[in-house]
């Protein structure tokens, strides 16, 4: 069953992967320090499938995408969050790691909580609580590249970036 | 009709374009850094197989050494290697004179109308010459350098209206520090800031870059700056091109935020947010181990004379380090024929290689435990300078020359 990490606002691209370790294209070594400077039990605790949760601006600074790059590494199934800055959920489409933005399921749920998320709907279920949320729409065009799992895919797919 | 960005979308397309449109549009440069090139090639090669792996346009596409130069580590040194080969194979020159966001512009490789997109977040800061230009990731850059284009949603505007004067002792960087403090960090998200008003309209092209870089610290996805007679003046010996000079047409703004400079304090960002903003004669006794002069926000030569004016024949304060790095070779080279080098290493600073210097905690400065810095930096992140337990403040280059004389966070207007 996968459960939440529970984090608050403006949390930066610095603490999700500190400058320090980002010298490095080797996703196994982002994920060792992901997010060390504010849950420095998170890298070694977190379960494949297991959901990040955040308040306001998740991923803002600097445009790194060792940020998302380490999140998924880690095995995170999707970053749910009440808003994201708009590299970090660029980048996290781009690559396809799942974001989603639902305000209330955020300020309806709590760290370690049991949670269920269906990607292809948006609809996500707090096991612990018994609610259901559903996450705000992708735009159109978001929605294509994350349906074809990111934006590499889905130029393959078009034959271009159209 | 339009905002600026707009007036950028329409004219490229060659149709009206209106916020909230997605658009897919060539970008005019593609620019990487020693830190995000290696991602970058990394999704180049991914979707580049096909078409014999060139880039676009080896002219338009610039890698940029300046995070980590020279190397610190074998792994930045690896990483560098991995660079050269790639730019070589591709016919790319590696430009290693200073910070991207610096270099580019000096070059000419930015002008009014321009859509550039940079695997940087504070590409934003090209704005100040009237170019459309963000940050992105490296997966979108290596979209970039293989393709020449992007999407955008094109972005809605907040005009940031600039008035007054600037007081006795309060500089570009100040003005900066207050928006942020009045914008918050993500009011501007996902958006464009256009700033207008007369203070703005009389600034160099120096203290509209400082304004521009930290648009992204407000979340921005772009800080744009109207081009005019200085903008023209400054690229002139730059660039010979011809350029549109574009401007708002009837714009409809989200929203209008309107600054009176004249009422303002020097600033300083207490940690570790960056609208975490007080005035510095309000932050108490608070020890300083270590000042940073340079970045992107404000390593030019106007920043360095401020500060040599404030050092020029004194020593800094015994129980504080100094680190200068001037944002460019032209700017150290002119730093260097004007004396203010020679100023600062007399006061007993550390002058650094053109680049980004200590701002990302890599090497030239590092943070002990519990060690405090002020810098000229954008960002005063946990652990963005060394260690978590460092604290960042930000501050003008004015600030940070008075605070070096007395080694607790000093107001400059007693030192000028």
């Amino acid at each position: 069953m996968a459960h939440i990490w529970m984090l608050g606002d403006n949390v930066n691209t610095d603490v999700i992967i500190p400058g320090r370790y980002n010298v490095t294209t080797d996703r196994a070594q982002l994920a060792r320090y992901c997010l060390c400077e504010v849950l420095p039990e998170f890298a070694q605790q977190v379960q494949a499938g297991d959901v990040l949760m955040a308040g306001h601006n998740f991923g803002c600074g600097s445009s790194r995408e060792h940020a998302p790059a380490a999140i998924q590494a880690c095995g995170v199934q999707v970053v749910i969050a009440r808003s994201f800055a708009r590299i970090f959920y660029r980048n996290a489409v781009n690559i396809g790691l799942p974001v989603l933005v639902c305000e209330e399921a955020v300020l309806a749920s709590a760290d370690g909580q049991e949670i269920e998320v269906d990607l292809a709907t948006g609809i996500i279920r707090n096991n612990t609580t018994g609610q259901t949320f559903q996450a705000e729409p992708l735009n159109p065009f978001v929605a294509r590249i994350v349906a074809a799992g990111g934006i590499i895919e889905y130029i393959h797919q078009e034959g271009t970036l159209r | 009709m339009g905002t600026l960005t707009e007036e950028i979308f329409s004219y490229k397309l060659g149709r009206p374009v209106e916020e909230g449109e997605t658009v897919v549009v060539d970008v005019d440069r593609v620019m990487s850094h020693d830190t995000t090139t290696p991602l970058a090639i990394q999704a180049f090669r991914k979707l580049n197989q096909q078409n014999g792996g060139r880039v676009f346009n080896p002219q338009r596409s610039h890698i940029v050494f300046d995070h980590i130069v020279p190397a610190a580590t074998i792994a930045a040194a690896t990483l560098h290697r991995d660079i050269r080969t790639f730019a070589q194979e591709q016919g790319i020159s590696i430009l290693q004179e200073g910070i991207c966001h610096q270099v580019m512009p000096e070059r000419g490789y930015v002008a009014p109308g321009d859509i550039i997109v940079g695997a940087d977040s504070h590409t934003c800061t090209y704005g100040a010459l009237g170019a459309f230009a963000t940050g992105m990731g490296s997966t979108d850059i290596g979209v970039a350098y293989a393709t020449g284009r992007t999407w955008f949603r094109v972005p809605q505007t907040i005009n940031i209206r600039i008035n007054g004067t600037l007081p006795f002792g309060v500089y570009a960087k100040d003005v900066t520090l207050e928006m942020v403090r009045r914008v918050g960090v993500d009011g501007a998200n996902y958006r464009a800031i256009e700033y207008t008003g007369e203070l703005v309209e009389q600034m160099s092209v120096s203290e509209r870059f400082t304004l521009c870089n930290m648009a992204i610290e407000m979340g921005g996805k772009v800080g744009l700056v109207v081009p005019d007679a200085t903008t023209r003046s400054w690229l002139r010996d730059r660039t010979d091109r011809e350029y549109p000079m574009l401007a708002p047409r009837n714009p409809r703004y989200e929203h209008v935020i309107e600054i009176d400079a004249s009422h303002l304090q020097p600033l300083i960002a207490c940690p570790p947010d960056v609208n975490n903003v007080v005035p510095v004669e309000e932050v108490g006794q608070v020890k300083i181990d270590q000042v940073f002069l340079g970045t992107c926000t404000n390593g030019r030569l106007d920043d360095l004379a401020i500060a040599a004016s404030i050092l020029q024949g004194k020593t800094i304060h015994p129980q504080t380090r100094m680190v200068v790095v001037p944002a460019s070779r032209e700017v150290y080279l002119e730093a260097m024929r004007l004396g203010y080098l020679e100023t600062f290493v007399q006061a007993g600073a550390s002058v650094g290689t053109p680049g980004c210097g200590p701002c990302i905690g890599r090497h030239y400065g590092v943070l002990a435990p519990g060690e405090r810095a002020l810098t000229t930096m954008n960002r005063n992140f946990t652990g963005r300078m060394g260690d978590p337990t460092a604290e960042i403040y930000l501050g003008s280059p004015a600030t940070v020359a008075a605070t070096a004389l007395t080694g607790f966070i000093t107001d400059p207007r007693d030192f000028l």
